[in-house]
């Protein structure tokens, strides 16, 4: 595995990207710990894995289908929010 | 006001066991669970009861549903007392990652365990007829069970639904239970076993009577134990009381074996980066739009999200969203997330490997009996999920599991881990109780 550093500036920009902002103490205090975690998970590079497929789940699964019809549900979606407009969610601006 | 629920609360008082009681009248259904007091680990929707995970960024969200597993209990007669305290979605060994902590009634300046802490709280101290419903992403039942002395099951991938499941990680979340004894735990993984409409990746496989089954011979059934999980790291204390227990089922003739499960030492960090990935996609719907925290609307659609997303969740929740973020990210991608995939393949033909010559495995399930508060708050993130490395593995390859009481170390209960091979969980509860009774 190729050297990787989880530095400041980089987990300043993942932290962007999850849409998550950090404060400067823990903009700290992450830095740290993740260095030190990233740094424990490189031990799975000494796993021979070459021909070895990825398990993305545990178990085969298999589609399922279903016969594509509307089925009558009794509940509202609007009922735990706040934001909403007669029959719509109200979002913030998207620019 | 029913006196099961001034009791619920009593019992809440004092180990902090539920973020959400009931306040309706006592049960009166017919079935398979007549006369029980079923709760639920608060990640598992209840309709009208509130339901947050554990993380203030669900405040007051009311499920307008039932989860499959609930309604499943409640067609068997079963009541619903509430939801029990576990850490934020699920992200911790000891439930300290969360507002509300519970205390293990054994000692309560000790942890209870984690994720599912208040179920395992509630089944040890609860003195009416109850079952809990919990829930394992890498070890969430089995630990606090461990830690608080019950009964815990952790079912095969897909055996039961996750439909109304608050996510952790898809391919590696399974609903599960926790009882006083192994038969009323087998009773209530029969009762939310099997089939549902609403999750494609149940199985179809057809669901047994386990807790009809239990009162069987185990002469001449193969227990294998694992080397790798006696190593560094496991307490003398907690080995001596599994030995024993290992011993007893020889006595009752059982054939013991050594085995070797040689990718264990990998599947700590292969969990992790899968879980910490797939947790920081499901983590994504959180947004204070249609449920949970709210705020006023100002600022565009990043601000607005950026802003209730970083007030809502917890400091646990925030490093694994960094870190699954990072490891799916281009240019690392393939380093973490799809090696880990792979890692995980060498995991489970360990195990398919070993069950070709044995029947179940034995093990602890923690390397340590709960640790008290103040030692905990000295330990690392990196330290917390270590204590995972007897848990990570079986719950990456999807197989069943369950932690039985079995002694104490230091005036403590410990916990003996029995894994079998997808779908036999016949078998391994007959051994489970085999141990219990004997």
């Amino acid at each position: 595995m190729p050297e990787y550093r989880l530095d400041k500036d980089l987990v300043r920009h993942v932290a962007e990207v999850a849409h998550l902002e950090l404060t400067d103490e823990e903009l700290e205090r992450y830095s740290k710990q993740l260095e030190t975690i990233l740094q424990a998970f490189k031990e799975i590079d000494e796993v021979d894995t070459v021909d070895v497929e990825p398990s993305f789940h545990p178990i085969p699964l298999e589609n399922v289908y279903r016969e594509d019809v509307a089925e009558d549900w009794d509940w509202n979606p609007l009922s735990n929010t706040e934001h909403k407009e007669k029959r719509y969610f109200r979002g913030p601006k998207i620019t | 006001m029913s006196s099961l629920i001034d009791r619920a609360r009593s019992l809440d008082e004092k180990y902090r066991i539920f973020n959400a009681l009931t306040h309706e009248e006592e049960p009166t259904g017919r079935g398979l669970l007549k006369g029980y007091a079923v709760s639920v680990k608060d990640n598992v929707c209840v309709k009208g009861m509130v339901s947050t995970a554990g993380s203030k960024i669900l405040t007051g969200y009311v499920p307008p549903f039932d989860a499959t597993v609930v309604s499943r209990c409640r067609g068997q007669g079963g009541f619903i007392l509430g939801k029990t305290t576990q850490d934020e979605f699920g992200f911790g060994t000891f439930n300290v990652n969360t507002t509300k902590i519970p205390l293990n009634p054994h000692d309560p300046a000790r942890s209870t365990g984690g994720s599912s802490g208040g179920a395992a709280a509630l089944t040890a101290v609860a003195d009416f007829s109850h079952l809990a419903i919990s829930e394992s992403t890498g070890g969430s039942i089995s630990c606090p069970a461990s830690f608080c002395g019950v009964v815990g099951v952790t079912p095969t991938y897909g055996r039961t639904s996750r439909w109304g499941l608050i996510d952790y990680a898809n391919s590696l979340d399974k609903i599960g239970c926790m009882g006083k004894t192994v038969t009323e735990a087998a009773l209530l993984l029969r009762v939310i076993s099997g089939p549902d409409e609403f999750d494609s990746t149940v199985l179809r496989d057809p669901v047994e009577p386990y807790d009809e089954m239990l009162d069987t011979s185990i002469e001449e059934v193969k227990v294998g134990v694992p080397q790798e999980y006696f190593g560094e790291g496991v307490d003398p204390g907690v080995s001596e009381q599994v030995w024993n227990g290992i011993k007893r089922l020889e006595s009752q003739g059982a054939e013991i074996s050594e085995v070797s499960l040689p990718h264990t030492k990998y599947s700590l960090s292969a969990y992790y980066i899968i879980a910490m990935a797939e947790a920081s996609t499901n983590l994504a719907k959180f947004c204070g739009l249609r449920y949970g925290l709210h705020q006023p609307l100002n600022g565009n659609f990043d601000e607005y999200f950026t802003r209730v997303r970083s007030a809502g969740f917890g400091d646990e929740a925030k490093r694994r969203v960094i870190l699954g973020t990072f490891t799916r990210m281009a240019g690392y991608r393939d380093a973490y997330y799809l090696k880990a995939l792979k890692v995980r393949t060498r995991v489970i033909e360990d195990f398919k490997h070993a069950f070709q010559d044995v029947d179940v495995l034995a093990a602890p399930t923690m390397p340590v009996v709960a640790p008290r508060f103040d030692e905990i708050a000295e330990l690392e993130p990196i330290q917390h999920y270590m204590m995972d490395i007897l848990t990570v593995a079986p719950n990456l390859a999807g197989i069943p599991m369950v932690s039985v009481p079995c002694g104490r170390s230091v005036g403590m209960p410990v916990g003996l881990h029995l894994m079998a091979d997808h779908l036999d969980e016949a078998r391994m509860l007959q051994v489970a109780h085999v141990l219990e009774v004997t």
